[in-house]
């Protein structure tokens, strides 16, 4: 078990090391042999009036002139130890971990990331909770009275609820909610430390939209799964010793049941950690989402960069936690 | 004294689309304490699903049930759900075809033998673990205190059916099921599981049905043996009788379309005809009636339009439900095994008379 986590630990650096070259490769190989020069990238940097020096200063000091693997190199190394960027006369550090300078206003991305996860953290993990309990308490009723009204009227909604964007949820919740019954006015997110109540309240809205989406996926899925696994010989056996329905169904038919669930509900959050970019939009809500739009739109590499690296690392240490939850759910998985 | 498991007139019947399923229709039988029963049949005859009825594993489904199970004076089919769930796993257990489906993959074999018996008794986890491994060691799995913390997939097969066997007896019960408990297993292994559910049987006086289609296994562990088709009782008798001088030409069939040691390889073994018929129409008549090779010797259509009743005919306590007489079959089951079939041998000149009282 010991071994299989430290595998799977190592295995995970290597991905991320993988994703981050791929990256890199993107936003800076390919504008290269597509022509772009180093004092171009530069000026990028500088704003609205460039002048020749200035962006000159600014090539020498990020070392844009030198070969791309060492600018690689430099770029893993501030990640993991911080960088001196000192090739001129302007010596500046770059503390650890360092995604560079965005372009827009010079500030290094790593500080601005950190300062909008919360708001994406509290966003997804609420909703996840909400999803994870509503979805699959539904799905194992809609499994346990096939073809009932209720069975009928639940897997409706969820098909609804897969269906419906985001967008749309969204705007129709803060619409009647917020604006003409005003039971969540004024939405917009306040830190949790600043205000518990007032966070959690005004989270309520984009916590149920979001959850609504996944709680319909995770209804199907969980009603898909239980009809299997009650179908199973074992859920007999477990009739055959005496066990009362609920332990039938509880301890033998959702335990297996759960298992594929656990895996995409890993998958789902940690994608989800990287910038819930629908909700966050919608609500107007400064996350990691809304930080990826702007850097977009700004076209600010360093921050792309930066907010690409995070939602790798959340994906892939939600897989790699998937894994080893899969081991500890399902005794077959262990070596 | 009353036998301890009375079973009469048992139907189940299922409502699909289709039509209604007469998976059982109209089985009696009477089983004592320390006696074993071996029901045989092919696939779809019915007999896995009588075993699940007097198991009460039917509720839930769509199944309606008729008729009575008297388990130890008990009547089960109107039984509260609730008091059925109750005797089973403690009074009645059961033991399932395949070991390695029907243990769950996530708990430890250990834990899953606990559960049974902790259901039923109330006692501490650990005197219930300490009842796990002695259960286990009886079962004849070696060094019981370390596999008892095993997974089931770590288990052989073998090893696997002799862990259900234990979680089936952690309660004593007085009834033993064993559904084709060997069919899943190889040759070797299946011998063994036959010698334990017959050592610990007369160790523990338990009643056992054994449910099959493999004639073999009844032949080495049953006393009595009930032959069903389509749903019904066609031969019951003691295991001499069925196997010495069988009275149905389906018992016939299955006996003769098995290869035998102690016959000549010159010897032709003889299929049945036909497949079993859909339980949703079942042939009007005798249910074997489109598959049997004695329609000409009975004469006249009585095999297409009468349903045979079940009686006995030559010895006491074994009956078949075929129009043949005793006569007809004495000469007929000596003829077939001598490898001679009717279409062989000239058809007898009349019909003779009846032979017994219905039973």
């Amino acid at each position: 078990m010991i071994y299989f986590i430290i595998r799977r630990l190592i295995l995970t650096v290597f991905l991320l090391l993988l994703v981050s070259a791929i990256t890199f490769a993107i936003f800076f190989l390919v504008p290269r042999l597509a022509g772009q020069t180093a004092y171009q990238l530069a000026a990028q940097y500088v704003g609205r009036n460039p002048t020749p020096d200035a962006i000159r200063a600014v090539e020498i000091k990020l070392g844009l002139n030198d070969p791309l693997y060492l600018q690689y190199g430099r770029f893993i190394k501030g990640i993991i130890f911080g960088v001196h960027y000192n090739n001129g006369p302007d010596v500046s550090y770059c503390p650890f971990p360092c995604f560079g300078y965005s372009f827009r206003n010079q500030e290094p991305v790593w500080p601005q990331l950190i300062s909008d996860a919360p708001v994406t953290l509290s966003l997804a993990i609420g909703a996840s909770v909400l999803w994870l309990i509503g979805g699959v308490s539904i799905g194992v009723l809609s499994a346990l009275r096939r073809g009932s009204f209720f069975d009928r009227l639940s897997m409706g909604i969820a098909l609804a609820g897969v269906s419906l964007p985001v967008f749309f949820t969204g705007l129709m919740a803060l619409e009647l909610f917020s604006y003409k019954w005003s039971l969540f006015p004024n939405v917009h997110y306040v830190g949790i430390t600043s205000n518990p109540v007032q966070w959690a309240r005004n989270l309520v809205l984009p916590w149920v939209t979001l959850a609504f989406l996944y709680a319909a996926l995770y209804a199907r899925l969980t009603r898909a799964g239980m009809l299997e696994t009650m179908g199973e010989d074992y859920i007999r056996t477990a009739r055959a010793k005496g066990l009362p329905e609920r332990v039938v169904i509880v301890k033998h038919g959702l335990r297996a049941a759960l298992t594929p669930i656990v895996t995409i509900f890993g998958l789902d959050l940690g994608l989800l950690l990287g910038g819930a970019i629908l909700t966050e939009s919608t609500f107007s809500f400064p996350g990691l989402g809304q930080f990826t739009i702007l850097a977009i739109q700004n076209q600010d590499l360093p921050e792309i960069m930066g907010v690409v690296m995070i939602a790798a690392f959340f994906i892939v240490v939600a897989n790699m936690i998937v894994d080893i939850l899969y081991a500890v759910v399902d005794p077959r998985v262990r070596f | 004294m009353a036998p301890l498991l009375e079973v009469d007139d048992l139907r189940i019947h299922f409502q699909t689309d289709d039509g209604i399923v007469k998976s059982v229709d109209g089985i009696s039988f009477g089983l004592e304490r320390g006696r074993t029963l071996g029901i045989v049949g092919e696939s779809g005859s019915g007999k896995s699903v009588t075993s699940l009825g007097i198991m009460g594993l039917h509720h839930g489904t769509k199944a309606k049930i008729t008729g009575y199970i008297r388990l130890d004076g008990e009547e089960l089919v109107n039984a509260t759900p609730g008091r059925v769930r109750e005797l089973r796993g403690s009074k009645m257990a059961m033991i399932f075809q395949d070991p390695l489906s029907a243990m769950h993959p996530y708990y430890t074999v250990g834990d899953q033998i606990v559960e049974a018996y902790r259901i039923h008794n109330k006692v501490t986890k650990d005197a219930a673990r300490q009842h796990a491994i002695d259960l286990l060691g009886r079962v004849g799995i070696p060094t019981p205190k370390t596999r008892v913390d095993d997974y089931p997939h770590q288990f052989s097969g073998g090893m696997r059916q002799r862990a259900m066997i234990a979680m089936a007896l952690s309660c004593d019960p007085e009834l033993l099921i064993a559904d084709e408990p060997t069919t899943a297993l190889d040759v070797t292994v299946q011998a063994q599981i036959l010698d334990l559910i017959s050592d610990l049987q007369s160790e523990f006086g338990s009643a056992v049905i054994i449910i099959t289609h493999d004639l073999g296994v009844v032949a080495e562990l049953a006393d009595d043996i009930l032959v069903m088709y389509a749903g019904r009782c066609v031969e019951y008798g003691s295991a001499a009788d069925i196997f010495g001088r069988p009275d149905h030409p389906y018992t016939w069939g299955l006996l003769s379309s098995m290869p035998r040691l102690d016959r000549e390889k010159t010897t032709r073994l003889v299929p049945i005809p036909g497949t079993p018929p859909s339980l949703i129409r079942v042939p009007p008549g005798c249910p074997f009636h489109p598959r049997c090779r004695y329609t000409e010797v009975v004469g006249g259509n009585r095999c297409t339009t009468e349903v045979p009743p079940l009686r006995e005919a030559v010895t006491s306590g074994h009956a078949a439900a075929c129009h043949l007489t005793a006569d007809q079959r004495t000469r007929q089951w000596a003829d077939l095994s001598a490898g001679k079939l009717p279409e062989d041998v000239k058809a007898p000149d009349a019909e003779e008379p009846e032979a017994r009282e219905p039973v």
